[in-house]
């Protein structure tokens, strides 16, 4: 295998940008709606493969602006993997919004090329060496997010997009300050130019930059990407975004690019833990997690949007990685690790349901939708998997990182921990009451002609994936997360 | 010469703040985008300033791009548009313009306070501009949550970018200056374009002129 790796012209890591780079101009030119599904399904998986190529070989770090390591990998492979599943997805939902004229096809071109675009400023955002170029890859991520979120130009989505667009560039522009101050904490130690910005040569110096510079540096990366995580209180732009924009761009929004975000800040979390005179950053995400945490879980209860209600869960849960993250140490930072990569699975593959929930029911109103169980079959039962995964419940995945999280934290810091249980019951109690609602009892009318139903496939492999995963973990992934883990300090 | 290149930084960077606290209390759309136009003016002479000083050549691109982008391109198409969507003639509620510049000032206080001592090791240059540079990206933001329609956010932004720029071309041997101030040129033409081009009419519609002017015929 790795022979064959060595005969191709280029190396892998640079294919995860190629690929993406080149099918997003070619989309771009071809307007049948058909071709140009089977064409992004291609990219995306032709990209996972390539991804999965890094777990065997890794590039040599100092010839490639880009560069892989243990920690990176594991969001590239899970990002992949989503933007490839959700592509096939896309597929079929995509077809069916052309088909009653909700999506005009002459944005086709433009929905599948800025599909592509997004693949490539996500892989480049995680890969990169450099961390002026990860911020002008976020900064990438968030503008072909907008124009998707916008994608329906009704008035709702130009609304829902130009929130996301405002809060997002703030976002970005106190990251970018955050991004400067490190680079002025850097040079006098490295020396001028692009060596102070080099990941690799910034960690390894990291303990004899100038702890002041750093605090104020974390400070503003902390605002800046934690408002791109969906951090209470940096969160106004997620719900809508999530509700407005089409199904597969809020899987995506769920499952990748709120990970990235949360990569660009553990790295820089991990160049603080290196500095010994530095703050600690832990306290700082801790806080920001749990209140994330809490208030996403009251809102829940509040919500009568079904992809808005589940955007607050998706807060909730980033607030959970935060806060493992925030306490450190190996079973919490594997915890989070964990959480993240199911949180990614579960909800890409809820809102894989909802989109077609909303498709055959003709509305996003919970209170319009009822009795999915009954009408649907199928659909419903999914559903009802995918959100009793996503509340905790065993024996699905997201139930083992938590019971980790909890029992951790109950080890360490009691007192943190009654709040983490208190936002944990709240939250599924939510989620609970919502599902039943939704899925049982007598069923509302649906859409007579639904069309042909999209595929079942992308949700029915993540939910499966998520429910091995709650079963059994195997062993070197397990210990891949614990040597990551313990790389996150 | 070294104290004197160091009081022309400063003296641009400060000249900065001051528009910056000059675009707080713009009532006017078509005001706020003058004072705007010579921000950027400001900005790219303290970048051409820094390039010459640093006799980094690149950074003379950077200031070519505020001058040529921010304070002709984007204030004339914003002009256009303002004039086109018939909102030149309102007055905005800046929220009292005693607490806000009371609140800038606050804001400058806040980032002396925060960005001196901690680079203090930095060289004197690179230290005052980042303070400066801190003080006009909080003010931006300022400007930006007191505002209520687009075009006066955007201007803020736009006000927030150039504070950033202020900071990144004062990092002396900073890589990628070029880079991200073209990125960021991108970012502020899409938010233009995105105004222009769908009519991202929000909160316009309850400032709609047009709309006013037909209530009142009707009534009279």
């Amino acid at each position: 295998m790795s022979a064959l790796l060595h005969m191709l012209p280029f190396a892998p890591i640079d294919a995860l940008l190629v690929v993406p780079g080149i099918a997003a101009l070619l989309l771009a030119l071809i307007p049948q709606y058909r071709l140009g599904a089977r064409v992004n399904m291609l990219a995306s998986g032709i990209t996972f493969l390539f991804a999965l190529t890094l777990l065997i070989e890794r590039p040599d770090p100092t010839v490639s602006f880009l560069f892989v390591d243990d920690l990176n990998v594991v969001f590239v492979v899970l990002g992949t993997f989503v933007g490839f599943t959700t592509s096939i997805f896309s597929a079929s939902y995509i077809g069916h919004e052309i088909e009653i004229g909700r999506l005009k096809p002459g944005y086709i071109r433009f929905y599948h090329g800025m599909y592509q675009a997004l693949s490539f400023s996500m892989n480049l955002g995680l890969t990169a060496n450099n961390i002026g170029l990860m911020w002008v890859a976020v900064e990438l991520a968030t503008l072909t997010t907008v124009l998707m979120v916008g994608l329906y130009r009704t008035q709702a989505a130009l609304e829902a997009a130009w929130k996301y667009f405002i809060l997002g560039s703030v976002g970005i522009a106190l990251a970018l300050f955050g991004t400067i101050l490190i680079y002025m904490a850097a040079r006098p130690v490295i020396g001028e130019g692009h060596d102070a910005m080099v990941w690799t040569t910034l960690i390894a110096n990291a303990s004899k930059f100038s702890p002041e510079l750093l605090n104020v540096a974390f400070v503003f990366l902390m605002l800046g990407y934690g408002t791109k995580v969906g951090l209470a209180p940096l969160h106004a732009w997620l719900p809508d975004a999530h509700a407005e924009g089409p199904t597969p761009i809020s899987a995506v929004l769920s499952g990748l690019l709120l990970n990235v975000a949360l990569y660009a800040l553990l790295r820089f979390k991990m160049l603080l833990a290196a500095n010994p005179l530095a703050v600690a950053p832990g306290p700082l995400l801790v806080t920001l997690g749990l209140v994330s945490l809490i208030f996403a879980a009251f809102m829940l209860y509040l919500r009568r949007d079904i992809k808005r209600l589940f955007a607050y869960s998706s807060i909730e849960h980033m607030g959970l990685i935060a806060f493992a993250f925030g306490m450190g140490g190996p079973l919490a930072n594997f915890a989070g690790l964990l959480h993240m990569t199911m949180h990614s699975l579960t909800k890409s593959a809820i809102f894989f349901a909802v989109g077609q929930v909303a498709q055959v029911k003709g509305t996003q109103k919970i209170a319009d939708i009822r009795g999915l169980t009954e009408s649907h079959p199928t659909l419903g039962w999914s559903l009802v998997v995918g959100v009793a995964a996503i509340a905790g419940l065993p024996p699905m995945g997201i139930f083992t990182s938590e019971f980790l999280l909890v029992s951790s934290t109950f080890a360490r810091q009691p007192l943190l921990a009654i709040p983490l249980v208190i936002g944990l019951l709240l939250a599924f109690g939510a989620l609970i009451w919502r599902l039943t609602g939704v899925a049982f009892g007598k069923p509302s009318p649906s859409v007579v002609d639904a069309g042909r139903p999209p595929s079942m496939v992308p949700l029915i492999i993540h939910l499966v994936l998520v429910l091995i995963a709650g079963l059994y973990l195997p062993g070197p992934l397990v210990a891949w997360f614990q040597n990551v883990a313990r790389m996150l300090g | 010469m070294e104290r004197f290149s160091l009081d022309a930084a400063h003296l641009l960077a400060g000249g900065m703040v001051l528009v910056s606290f000059m675009m707080l209390y713009q009532n006017r759309i078509l005001g706020l985008l003058n004072v705007f136009a010579a921000h950027a003016v400001v900005l790219s002479l303290s970048v051409a300033w820094q390039a010459y000083v640093q006799s980094a050549p690149h950074l003379f691109v950077t200031a070519a791009i505020a001058l040529i982008l921010k304070a002709i391109i984007i204030p004339v198409a914003l002009h256009h548009m303002v004039l086109r969507l018939g909102v030149h003639r309102d007055i905005e509620t800046v929220g009292g313009i005693g607490p806000t510049m009371l609140m800038g000032i606050g804001l400058v206080a806040l980032s002396m306070v925060v960005m001196l001592p901690a680079a203090a090791e930095a060289d004197p240059i690179a230290r005052e501009d980042l303070a400066l540079a801190l003080s006009v990206i909080l003010l931006g933001l300022l400007i930006m949550v007191t505002r209520q329609n687009a075009i006066s956010q955007i201007v803020g932004f736009m006000s927030l970018e150039n504070g950033l720029v202020l900071a990144a071309t004062g990092a002396r041997g900073m890589p990628l200056v070029v880079e991200i101030s073209v990125a960021f040129s991108v970012l502020v033409a899409f938010i233009v374009i995105g105004v222009f081009l769908f009519r991202i009419r929000e909160r316009f519609d309850t400032i709609d002129t047009q709309a006013l002017d037909d209530f009142r015929e009707g009534r009279e």
